[in-house]
């Protein structure tokens, strides 16, 4: 039983580690921006799309490095065009938005690469187990978290020791003082977007060695990442990074007991955080309006 | 914080002309329609051609596509050309229902083909028994449609689940060992599978070392699998289709767990198998069809035609299921020299297909007491890659008529009425 | 009467015109009667959305949940419990009604993205019950088995379930009684003061209004609402299913008042025939319909954020 219990726990801090680079993206771009980017699953999905298009050409390491910042050069784009115009606008509307972006992006990798699901290869020294004993860890999923790992550490100094780091932070906590200051706040935002699509774009890349490519991959991804800004406490990284981690470990130890809910154990973490303290394990009172 | 308006050329004022335009069409297109309307024979068709099962759907149709292609060369049914007229269910039964309804009620099409997803192809085909619109389910698996809720009205070209766990538990009994563990998708489809599986194995001699029940739409199968290896059988079945199926496997292979316990399975696709790494193409399963049979007449002309329209690749199961629907409504339609549901319901039991239809070496009929088409069965393995065509993903050891791995009617829970 | 007073009433009069003869002039234009009947129970959704979004300036993106249990209410009652229509609808909108009460009082303190945020997630627990308990609800499948029955008048049955003419003016007259509901509470000092709240809620505190109450009846009365709606909307399809709890179906309805004019008592029901009709419409004549639809709400949110009635009385002024 310790042993399953422990595989479980493991798995789910792998999964956990998956859904905080999503999450981190999105609590970024909502932190700053006052955004909810329904479109982010979209973006993660062009991610493995570009990926698995350029493979051939750059190979998997390539693709690795390359296909976010391409992804994120795409939500430059949809930022400056699309998203701008609603900053100051109710946050229905840019929810809306990103909402209808999500549809036009699944339909629009439908039509350039096909309903039909792409077959991924990962080098092959990534495909398999570390040890017969350790089986559930196979390469794959140590890279992944390895990415993760790095991706959350390199996030963490631009946002504490670069100048546009130091920005973001200001920003999310006084948009109107920033901008008295001088700094350029369309810049501002514009940047901070295109760092959060980078992470779903880079989430996309990882998840298509994992899961089939296919077009709708990305609608299932999008609502844990949610969850765990929620629980982790709106406008607080850190509180991102712990949110994501804990609904992976409580989604790992439900699917000892009953595989079946370890997905919908995830609502019921929610829930319970929102009755006993509504703001988010780490997230700051006043940050609810 | 003001934010600039959005100017450019394109402002409001050309999208209201444009819309405005393409609401004066709408009103329009129909008596454009209607101009023509009268001399057509109109087949409609409801597919998810957006949503998971895009891709087998759009495969069907390209099937009853070529389909209608051929019948109208060869003057159409009863002399008259024929329409297919394809609605996206859009994988709900709202919307499924609903086209099904436009089709029967303001395009008045004389058959109906559908739905992928079983239970809206269940929900459309009370809307057909209503209508008294002949109905046959390409490619919705669900037992119940050509068993305890059968119609007069409605047929089924796929595979019912028991004829698919029929199909290989002798085969994997024999080859692998007695010991199965089951990886299940939690849905009616899933469990359906599952029983005629454990019953076939229970009838062997074997025992079910477990089952585990994936949700619809699991990303993770590792939990499941550390369980299934823990349970040390001799093989482990998934019975999990589609994405679940590419997501699983591609686990399956990265754990290593293939090198252990042998893989296998009932139904697979060549979808899935294209849409998996060459090293995850391992297991054995079945196929409800397969394009390379050689020496079988009207197959190669059939994976020729398809690939001209299908970017060069070869017809999957789905093409052969939307094909051969279509297909029929024209055979026995013409047959009959009548378009009457009730007479060509009546005139489709026992209904043989012939050669260049079926595209296999049995016979293959609807069978009378349940509507079921009773076809064959491919039983193989999966390869990465084929020796001598890259899309030859399936190797196929024994082609099993549907009357062998079919249950009897009594057992199917089917009795049909007809209308009075 | 004032002119203005005179206008209101020949647009109330013109409308219900419309309504009450839409199988007839429907047809020759290429619809159908059961076009029609969704129309009308996807637009009084919208309104029960618009209710909440357009009247009380509260963002509920995660609406749909108690739509979807409205109709498994009615679907329920239907299967096991009676074969009564009207018992059905009862049924369906106090499941959803009550649950919306319950939840209510767990978020409403909450305002803005955070809210939206959270009743997005609480609809998606209640998808998520419909779609894993699958021994009640049918799971992915569905619930099935039951269809709308004949109501017994005494004097007569009126059968609803083949007549599709028959059914629809059975739905209309039941969006009668909502719709009428809703304006009386709209006319009403609450519904005054629910439109102080979205004006000003600063404010509106400050002159003593306890707001959170109020947010809460307002959000519990559009969950009945959006509850009689769903049960509504089982009887349409005769099946319940749990993809009309997800978020997506929420963004529609949303998105149906918002192009329909969130200011005003009718824009949702016109958003949504605007809606219903051009996805009907677009899905037959091309596979990519849904990024045309994408394309839409992009467009809506960019060029006509106040809608089509909002548009048509800017331009008036």
């Amino acid at each position: 039983m310790t042993q399953l219990l422990l595989f479980n726990v493991t798995n789910g801090l792998i999964i956990g580690a998956f859904y905080v680079l999503m999450a981190l993206g999105l609590s970024l771009i909502l932190n700053l921006s006052n955004v909810i980017n329904f479109a982010h699953g979209g973006f993660l999905v062009i991610g493995g799309y570009i990926a698995y298009t350029i493979t051939p050409y750059i190979g998997f390491w390539g693709a690795l490095l390359l296909a976010p910042l391409l992804t994120a050069i795409i939500g430059l784009v949809v930022e400056r065009v699309l998203i701008r115009p609603l900053y100051g606008r109710d946050p229905l509307y840019s929810l809306l938005l990103t909402f209808g972006l999500a549809f036009m992006i699944e339909d629009g990798t439908r039509f350039i690469w096909g309903p039909q699901g792409k077959p991924v290869t990962i080098p092959p020294f990534l495909a398999q187990p570390l040890s017969n004993d350790l089986f559930f860890i196979t390469g794959y999923r140590l890279f992944m978290v390895a990415v993760v790992m790095i991706a959350v550490v390199l996030l963490f100094l631009l946002l504490r020791y670069t100048r546009l780091g130091v920005r973001i932070r200001a920003g999310t906590l006084d948009l109107e003082t920033v901008a008295a200051l001088g700094i350029n706040v369309q810049m501002l935002r514009s940047l901070n977007f295109a760092v959060g699509i980078f992470l779903a774009g880079l989430s996309g890349v990882l998840a298509a060695g994992q899961l089939g490519l296919e077009p709708t991959m990305g609608t299932g991804l999008l609502m844990p990442s949610f969850i765990a800004i929620i629980v982790g406490g709106i406008g607080s990284l850190p509180g991102t990074l712990a949110g994501g981690l804990l609904i992976g470990v409580a989604s790992g130890l439900t699917a000892v007991f009953y595989p079946a809910a370890s997905e919908a154990v995830i609502y019921v973490l929610m829930a319970v955080v929102l009755l006993l303290r509504p703001r988010g394990l780490f997230g700051e009172e006043g940050m609810m309006s | 914080m003001t934010s600039p308006t959005f100017s450019s050329k394109f402002d409001r004022r050309t999208l209201i002309k444009g819309a405005a335009a393409l609401g004066a069409f709408q009103v329009t297109s129909p008596f454009i329609i209607q101009a023509r309307g009268e001399t057509p024979i109109r087949m409609g068709m409801v597919d998810p051609l957006t949503g998971v099962y895009a891709a087998p759907a759009g495969n069907e149709v390209m099937g009853a596509k070529l389909a209608v292609e051929q019948m109208n060369a060869k003057g159409g049914i009863l002399g008259r050309q024929v329409e297919l007229l394809v609605e996206d269910s859009a994988n709900d039964v709202g919307t499924g229902v609903q086209k099904a309804r436009k089709l029967i009620e303001r395009d008045q099409v004389n058959f109906m083909i559908g739905d992928v997803n079983s239970g809206i192809a269940a929900a459309i085909a009370q809307v057909t028994a209503e209508k008294k619109i002949l109905h046959i389910v390409s490619g919705g698996h669900t037992d119940s449609i050509t068993g305890k809720d059968c119609k007069w009205n409605v047929f089924r070209v796929c595979n019912t689940t028991r004829m698919e766990a029929n199909s290989v538990s002798d085969v994997l009994y024999k080859k692998y060992g007695k010991k199965w563990h089951f990886i299940t998708p939690d849905y009616a489809f899933g469990h359906t599978l599952y029983e005629a599986c454990t019953a076939d194995l229970k009838k062997l001699g074997g025992t079910v070392t477990g089952n585990e029940l994936t949700p619809l739409g699991t990303t993770d199968f590792y939990a499941y699998l550390i369980k299934a290896r823990a349970a040390n059988p001799d093989v482990m079945i998934l019975l999990v289709q589609g994405s679940d199926m590419i997501n699983c496997l591609k686990q399956v292979v990265q754990f290593g767990l293939n090198k252990q316990i042998h893989v296998a399975g009932t139904q697979q696709e060549l979808e899935s198998l294209a849409a998996l790494p060459p090293e995850a193409r391992i297991g054995v399963w079945m196929f409800e069809w397969y394009w390379k049979q050689p020496g079988v007449p009207g197959v190669d002309k059939f994976v020729a035609d398809i690939r001209k329209v299908n970017k060069g690749n070869v017809p999957t199961a789905r093409h052969w299921f939307g094909y051969t629907s279509a297909m029929t409504f024209a055979l026995v339609a013409n047959r009959e020299k009548t378009t009457d549901a009730v007479k060509l319901a009546a005139a489709l039991e026992n209904f043989e297909l012939p050669d260049d239809v079926k595209l296999q070496p049995n016979k293959v009929y609807y069978r009378k007491g349940d509507h079921q088409l009773m076809t064959s069965s491919f039983v193989g393995e999966a390869q990465s890659k084929g020796k001598d065509d890259p899309e030859d993903l399936y190797r196929v050891d024994e082609v099993i008529p549907g009357d062998k791995t079919a249950p009897a009617v009594s057992e199917t829970g089917c009795t049909i009425q007809w209308p009075s | 009467m004032s002119s203005e007073q005179t206008r209101k009433l020949i647009a109330l009069a013109a409308i219900w015109a419309a309504l009450l003869f839409a199988p007839y002039w429907m047809a020759p234009l290429g619809g159908y009667t059961a076009l029609a009947t969704r129309v009308i129970v996807l637009g009084l959704a919208a309104m029960s959305v618009n209710f909440l979004l357009g009247f009380t300036g509260v963002l509920s993106f995660g609406h749909a949940a108690y739509f979807g249990l409205g109709a498994y209410g009615a679907g329920l009652t239907l299967k096991f419990l009676a074969l009564s229509t009207p018992l059905a609808l009862l049924a369906g909108m106090l499941l959803g009604g009550l649950c919306g009460a319950i939840l209510g009082t767990l978020i409403v303190r909450r305002r803005g993205v955070y809210f939206a945020m959270v009743t997005i997630a609480f609809g998606q627990v209640f998808y998520y019950i419909a779609f894993q308990w699958s021994s009640l609800t049918g799971g992915d499948d569905g619930l099935r088995g039951f269809s709308r029955q004949p109501i017994d008048f005494g004097l007569f049955k009126l059968d609803i379930l083949s007549n599709a003419n028959n059914f629809y003016y059975f739905v209309l007259f039941c969006f009668a009684l909502v719709v009428g509901a809703m304006g009386f509470i709209l006319r009403s000092p609450f519904g005054r003061t629910m439109i102080a709240i979205r004006e000003n809620e600063r404010r509106s505190r400050f002159l003593g209004i306890p707001v959170e109450r109020h947010i809460w009846i307002a959000f519990t009365l559009s969950c009945f609402f959006m509850g009689f709606a769903g049960a509504l909307y089982a009887l349409v399809n005769n099946f319940a299913d749990p993809r009309g709890l997800h978020y997506s179906q929420s963004g529609d309805f949303v998105m149906m008042a918002v192009m329909g004019g969130m200011r005003s008592f009718w824009g949702p029901l016109l958003g949504a025939a605007v809606f219903v009709v051009l996805q009907d419409y677009l899905s037959s004549i091309t596979v990519n319909w849904m990024s045309f639809v994408g394309l839409l709400f992009v467009l809506v949110v960019l060029f006509f954020p106040r809608g089509l009635l909002g548009f048509i009385q800017r331009s008036k002024a």
